[in-house]
């Protein structure tokens, strides 16, 4: 199988997780008992209750509502829209589209694990190599150890150690708040860069980033003990390349495969971790908007998140996927040999 | 440069030598190049392999022992406060007079609270060994129900191949491709939804609901392992040999697979603990956790949460029981881990 095979194929499959997943968030609010109109307006008239339904579309049979909901042109209701023309459903109460939320939040969570991830991995490749390099030293046993601790703190945990040493105490870093960086702008034009992004960025990023550290280290240095065995670096040895050319630049990249693939995976993770860090930074991302989601019980709102972090997470698997194509020459050619 | 040690952080799979190349970590890794694969999973499965498998030794670590030994006093304190055989205070009852006061505070008012008081005047240390019966029972329950169908579905994917392995992982997958702590949140909100349209009055117990919700999590992570394993176990010779003398599928799954899976699904399990109880932490701080004033470790981190910079030992009691717990079962994982290859290699 070709790679051009490879990728449609990676294709399909991802389309097919989508719309699954479109029917499963869809199913879990349709399926709830009772009636969601009295959740809307508790104490309206049945007359009320009636004509709010049909207005929403749900006195229409489950699969049609489905349809309606992901937007087959063709099929869908006259008069409505879905997923597919860009409409994501409206708030219960202000009735305000939900993609006007998203707008705001979404682009402050991706800088938020977009920064958590460039950090994570900034620090744990040096230190990957550095305890292959050095496999059974003392100082291999002292990172192995510090990663081993690390990795049992909880996100919550640290963001609390942080707030309140960094934050509290010292008063390097603001503990609450947030100010647009470089993408939110993007999104929306009203909002303007400022140098203080960062500032609000440092405390949530670290939280989020050390965990990965460990993760990434360890898995680093296992590949790279195994490439050092092989014989071109013997054979790079024997040429008299320098040790430090010998590391990144012959052994770093066929060890770092793997170290891709999971860095793409654990975007899942970061974004799970980000929920719990932007409500204790105060951070007004997609998790923030998650939790009141779920405070204010905005179902419709909830499940149209659910499905935007799905589907981005699926999206990077799938690019995760291609890059991995593109940097390991012997899938390129040969194809998928799983 | 220095002579490379063998490497033995890696974890010789089931099938490993049968196919050429690779660790159980390159193929997890080719295995998973599937949209929308393993999220916990890569959390989980990491944590497995890549610890340090060199306690191989029949004789337990140290550390192994004080793993046991925190686990140990802590589950038997959760047990005997419940039965109310420890001399505790009340959890839900208020001291006025020590109300945030730490174990060290100066005006003495805080005496016969070892662990001083929370914000209404509760004594820390009954909170916190009442709290450890609610996450204890919440992740255990969460991950014995994962363990369970997922292992039964593993299996059955594992075991059948072809459309019935089709089926099942493209469900696991469906699930995998949403961030476990992003469906457990939703999956509480709606279940607790559900529980309060149908009548709340009766009531179901809001810590049901949240091993619900955590164990539909850790179903398809414990069904993806058990099925990796299952399915280079029924490719042995032994497999075909029971098949070839007519046995049943159902007998050959129980007699011949079920114990050589068994290994590596209890060791994720007790990684598993750990990562729901973490979970449970979490929803706590989100406010859909174990219900105050039922204590829990991680509602009584959340409910706290904003007196951290005045009574911080009110945050940071129940979180070292939490770092404290997680690092034992971590280590335990390990060490089951390291155990099970010992048994692999001598068979």
């Amino acid at each position: 199988m070709d790679a051009a095979r490879l990728i449609g194929r990676r294709f399909l499959q991802l389309a097919l997780v989508l719309l699954l997943v479109s029917f499963f968030t869809f199913s879990l609010v349709r399926i709830l008992p009772g009636d969601p109109m009295s959740t809307i307006i508790p104490f309206g008239t049945s007359a009320q209750r009636s004509a709010l339904k049909h207005d929403l579309g749900l006195d229409k049979p489950f699969l049609q509502q489905y349809v309606n909901y992901v937007g087959v042109p063709g099929l869908q209701s006259k008069g409505t829209s879905g997923i597919l023309q860009g409409d994501l459903g409206r708030k219960y109460s202000t009735r305000q589209p939900v993609t006007t939320f998203l707008k705001q939040s979404l682009p402050i969570s991706i800088q938020l694990v977009l920064y958590a991830q460039i950090l994570a991995l900034v620090i744990a490749i040096p230190l990957g190599v550095l305890a292959a390099y050095r496999a059974g030293s003392r100082s291999d046993r002292a990172i192995n150890t510090t990663s081993f601790a690390f990795l049992a703190i909880p996100n919550f945990v640290l963001a609390l150690l942080l707030a309140y040493f960094v934050g509290a105490r010292l008063k390097w870093f603001p503990t609450a708040g947030y100010e647009p960086g470089w993408l939110d702008p993007l999104f929306d034009p009203t909002r303007h860069f400022t140098f203080d992004h960062f500032r609000y960025m440092t405390l949530p990023v670290i939280t989020l980033a050390v965990g990965q550290v460990a993760i990434y280290m360890r898995l680093l240095r296992s590949d790279m003990i195994a490439t050092l065995q092989e014989n071109f670096i013997t054979m790079a040895k024997a040429k008299g390349i320098s040790n430090r050319r010998i590391l990144f630049r012959h052994a770093l990249r066929p060890s770092s495969l793997t170290l891709l693939t999971v860095a793409g995976l654990n975007i899942g993770t970061l974004i799970g971790g980000a929920v719990v860090v932007e409500v204790i930074f105060g951070v007004p991302g997609m998790g923030e908007k998650i939790y009141q989601a779920i405070v204010a019980r905005e179902y419709v709102e909830l499940q149209s998140y659910v499905l935007v972090i799905a589907a981005l997470f699926v999206t990077v698997n799938f690019i995760v996927d291609f890059l991995y194509i593109v940097l390991d020459p012997r899938i390129r050619r040969a194809g998928s040999s799983a | 440069m220095p002579a490379v040690p063998p490497d033995d952080s890696r974890v010789p799979g089931p099938g490993e030598g049968t196919e050429g190349s690779g660790s159980d970590l390159a193929r997890f890794a080719e295995d998973s190049l599937t949209p929308g694969m393993a999220v916990g999973q890569s959390q989980l499965y990491l944590t497995a392999v890549m610890t340090d498998g060199k306690s191989r030794s029949r004789r337990l670590s140290l550390g192994a022992w004080l793993a046991i030994g925190w686990l140990g006093v802590i589950v038997a304190l959760a047990v005997l406060a419940q039965l109310g055989l420890l001399p505790l205070k009340d959890p839900n009852q208020s001291f006025t007079s020590c109300a945030r006061l730490g174990p060290f505070a100066k005006e003495g008012s805080a005496s016969g609270h070892l662990l001083g008081c929370d914000s209404n005047g509760r004594d820390m240390m009954s909170r916190l060994i009442f709290g450890a019966w609610s996450s204890i029972l919440v992740s255990t329950g969460a991950v014995a129900l994962g363990f369970v169908v997922g292992g039964v579905l593993g299996m059955l994917a594992g075991y059948f191949g072809g459309k019935v392995d089709t089926v099942l992982t493209s469900v696991f997958n469906v699930f995998l491709s949403i961030p476990g702590v992003i469906l457990a949140l939703a999956l509480v909100a709606f279940l607790q939804g559900a529980a309060d349209n149908t009548g709340g009055q009766h009531g179901i117990d809001p810590k049901f609901i949240l091993v619900l919700a955590l164990g539909i999590v850790s179903i398809p992570l414990l069904g993806r392992i058990t099925r990796a394993s299952a399915l280079t176990w029924s490719q042995r010779e032994f497999v075909t040999a029971a098949r070839a003398q007519g046995a049943k599928p159902l007998r050959i799954m129980l007699r011949e697979v079920l114990p050589n899976v068994l290994p590596a699904m209890l060791s994720i399990a007790l990684l598993g603990i750990a990562v729901a109880m973490v979970a449970e932490g979490t929803l706590s701080i989100l406010g859909v956790g174990v219900k105050p004033p039922t204590p829990s470790w991680g509602n009584i981190i959340g409910s706290e949460r904003s007196s951290l910079a005045d009574s911080p030992h009110m945050i940071f009691e129940p979180a070292l029981c939490i770092f404290f717990t997680v690092l034992s079962l971590n280590f335990l994982g390990d060490v089951v881990r390291a155990r099970l290859d010992v048994r692999e290699s001598s068979v």
